[in-house]
């Protein structure tokens, strides 16, 4: 199952995650992830996690591997529209240290 | 000791595709409570990263079986307890300590005993070197 959409624009990949991040689907997704952000080398990486229910420590693994990818090739990472429990997690890691979180719309 | 009002046990092999049924059936036995939308994400959360550190760490490669022993009592405390029979960890403190991960591929974070903790009100790790793991995480609903 297709656990990610890609939309390629003006040198900036948005990389919407679909469905729960945990340890079991974090695989998938950040094999479909590299993939294009290796083929695509965007200047900026947008996360959107508008998609994503639930997420736990896996998916702050996730996001920071991708992190470290996007740093080799000299790109930002932005994370976009996380869920409020997705946020929250988000925040306890302390990600926003290192990358801008902008929510979405408040439900 | 007092009585809970109800108990859920489950036992299933560490699968990480038992990830998810693991944390959505504690979540549906906690259900009962009526939870906020809050109290039940972090329940998720927490159970997600107990199992998840059983298959990763605690039995590797191998297939072992996951214990899971839910309760609740009548003053809405929910005690959920998460057993392997894996490796073990060798040093409990240092495992907790946010960011440590004995994992090499960059691609863990190593927050999964401080998101437990911090979503849970308690939690208590017991292990030792090739004796498994216990984990014991309790949370008062509002």
């Amino acid at each position: 199952m297709e656990k990610t959409r890609f939309i390629y624009e003006d040198a900036t990949l948005t990389v919407k995650i679909l469905g729960d991040i945990d340890h079991h689907n974090a695989r998938a997704v950040r094999e479909e992830a590299d993939k294009i952000i290796l083929g695509r080398k965007p200047r900026l990486i947008l996360l959107d996690l508008s998609a994503v229910e639930f997420m736990d420590s896996s998916g702050l693994g996730l996001i920071l591997g991708r992190y470290n990818l996007a740093e080799e090739i000299g790109a930002e990472v932005k994370i976009i529209k996380p869920a409020p429990s997705v946020l929250r997690i988000l925040e306890l890691a302390g990600i926003e240290r290192i990358m801008k979180i902008e929510e979405g719309a408040k439900k | 000791m007092k009585r809970s009002e109800n108990t859920m046990k489950l036992y299933l092999p560490s699968l990480s595709v038992n990830e998810s049924l693991a944390r959505s059936a504690v979540a549906a036995f906690v259900a009962q409570l009526n939870p906020t939308i809050e109290e039940i994400s972090d329940i998720k959360c927490a159970v997600s990263e107990a199992v998840t550190n059983s298959i990763v760490h605690g039995y590797k490669f191998a297939t072992g079986i996951i214990y899971i022993c839910v309760k609740y009592y009548r003053d809405r405390t929910v005690v959920i307890e998460i057993k392997d029979k894996g490796c073990g960890i060798e040093d409990v403190s240092l495992a907790m300590t946010p960011l440590f991960t004995t994992d090499t591929s960059g691609e863990r974070s190593g927050m999964g005993f401080a998101v437990m903790s911090t979503f849970m009100d308690k939690l208590d790790v017991y292990s030792k070197r090739g004796n498994g793991v216990r984990i014991l995480m309790t949370k008062k609903l509002a």
